[in-house]
């Protein structure tokens, strides 16, 4: 410790002293991580640097992805060849539920119309390349490659053909970083597909996912598909999310433990779909706007009124 | 400079665009899709350490602390967590430096396996008490491994500075 710790002689000039340094950068590097994660508005320095780093990221991917793409080029023909006559026949086993899908979803529309039924938002969106998983070990996170140059903006769903693979969480000018549903943090508000139970799922952080505050005597089974409820605003109704592969019931905890696997290749690389933001959810009941209205009428003299009248 | 304070051969002085080159390519080795694996040792950590070991004039915090906002950004971390313990490894080695020296290639290898594996244990603590979840131990072995690396990374990083054994009488240095 003797090297640099002692205070140099006012003739050499090297700056401040390593523990006055020290202590500038650990309160610099503290800020930084309390502002980020409590306040989440250093995006701006964020994506400003990511500007920086990106490039250079993506040179680093270059030789992964150049494997990826001869191994793939290698696989040859007769796997290609036998995977176009599984997705011919596969279209053709669908082909009668599609044909008749379009006049069902008219006469759906036109039946809601007639009861007066909002109708249902038609999902729409973008179709993104995966680059790489962030490096980061304690989340799971991947980054696409449509940013804020493409119109993304943080909280939009991702979707693969399976089902729910995440969500936008953070955008850069060229990228941006989907958390995936298997993450810690995450939580997608589901509905049970056999019984119509609505409930919550959370990302375990392991590959899993775990289906939280369901009584011990819930009516859940192995194998039930769970599906986006579309309560939040976020996901559209309908999507599937994952497959519940064991149960847990212990009658000393009044909720059951259900974990569940996601039906979407959350973890594997490839693409995904970016479905567009929700359109904002309808306004709220006239009752409460009624009840709201009252005081809004004369912002300026209504609570002396009120203070007035509780006085005597 | 020698190699190990114990050598009595002398070094060239450092260049400081190979200092820069070699943290731009430990940057980039870090970004490679390798560094998921388990045990794939934080390479930014080990040419910083060696470069505040060695240099700890040119190469200090400042350094570490911009370094670390890069992996910041670029692991999608939360702000300020490779910060923390970049600056807190640059500061370390710079006050060990001059101990460190007088020992033999592998036993300065086993003295830096502490700082790596602090780093390390730093950036799951700051994660761990803000509600991440953990790791699972392979995060823990690349220090050891980065540790075992402090042998052919000196070799590699102090090759421009070699002079050849030949020399001209005349000129002795």
């Amino acid at each position: 410790m003797a090297g640099i710790d002692h205070a140099p002689p006012p003739f050499f000039k090297r700056g401040p002293a390593p523990l006055v340094l020290l202590t500038f950068y650990i309160a610099l590097s503290l800020a930084l991580f309390v502002v980020d994660l409590r306040f989440r508005s250093l995006e701006l320095v964020r994506q400003s640097i990511a500007l920086l780093v990106d490039p250079v990221q993506r040179v680093a991917q270059t030789p992964g992805s150049l494997v990826d793409y001869a191994l793939n080029y290698m696989q040859g023909m007769r796997q290609l060849q036998r995977e176009n006559d599984e997705l011919r026949h596969a279209k053709l086993n669908t082909a009668p539920d599609l044909l008749r899908l379009e006049k069902m979803e008219a006469e759906n529309e036109r039946l809601r119309k007639l009861l007066v039924v909002k109708e249902r938002e038609k999902a729409k969106g973008q179709v993104a390349q995966i680059l790489y998983t962030a490096r980061d070990p304690f989340s799971r996170k991947v980054i696409i490659d449509k940013g804020q140059q493409a119109g993304i903006v943080a909280g939009q769903p991702a979707i693969d053909e399976a089902g729910v693979v995440g969500q936008v969480t953070r955008t850069f000018p060229y990228s941006a970083e989907v958390t995936l549903i298997t993450d810690k943090d995450q939580a997608v508000p589901v509905q049970i597909v056999r019984s119509g139970q609505r409930s919550v799922v959370f990302g375990l952080g392991n590959g899993q996912l775990e289906l939280r505050y369901m009584p011990a005597n819930a009516d859940v089974e192995v194998g039930d598909v769970l599906v986006t409820s579309g309560l939040d605003s976020v996901y559209l109704q309908g999507f599937p999310v994952a497959k519940v592969v064991n149960i847990e019931r212990d009658s000393a905890y009044s909720f059951a433990r259900i974990f569940c696997a996601p039906i979407a290749g959350v973890e594997n690389f490839g693409e995904v779909m970016v479905l567009d933001p929700r359109l904002p959810p309808p306004p709220p009941p006239p009752e409460s706007k009624g009840r709201g209205g009252d005081g809004g009428d004369k912002p300026g003299l209504r609570p002396k009124k009120k203070r007035a009248a509780k006085g005597p | 400079m020698q190699p190990t304070f114990t050598s009595s051969r002398i070094l060239l002085p450092v260049r400081p665009w190979f200092i820069f080159f070699s943290l731009i390519v430990a940057l980039l080795l870090n970004f490679l899709p390798t560094a998921n694996w388990p045990g794939v040792p934080d390479w930014v950590a080990l040419v910083l350490c060696f470069w505040s070991v060695r240099e700890f004039r040119r190469v200090g915090m400042g350094w570490a602390f911009v370094l670390g906002l890069l992996m910041d950004v670029a692991d999608g971390a939360v702000l300020g967590q490779h910060c923390f313990a970049y600056v807190l490894l640059a500061y370390l080695s710079a006050s060990l430096s001059r101990r460190l020296l007088w020992f033999p290639i592998a036993q300065q290898a086993l003295q830096v396996l502490p700082l790596l594996l602090l780093t390390q244990i730093v950036q799951a603590l700051m994660r761990l008490v803000v509600g991440a979840d953990f790791p699972g131990w392979g995060y823990f072995a690349a220090p050891f491994v980065a540790s075992l690396l402090w042998i052919p990374a000196t070799f590699i990083l102090l090759l421009p500075q070699y002079q050849p054994v030949e020399q001209n009488p005349d000129r002795p240095i």
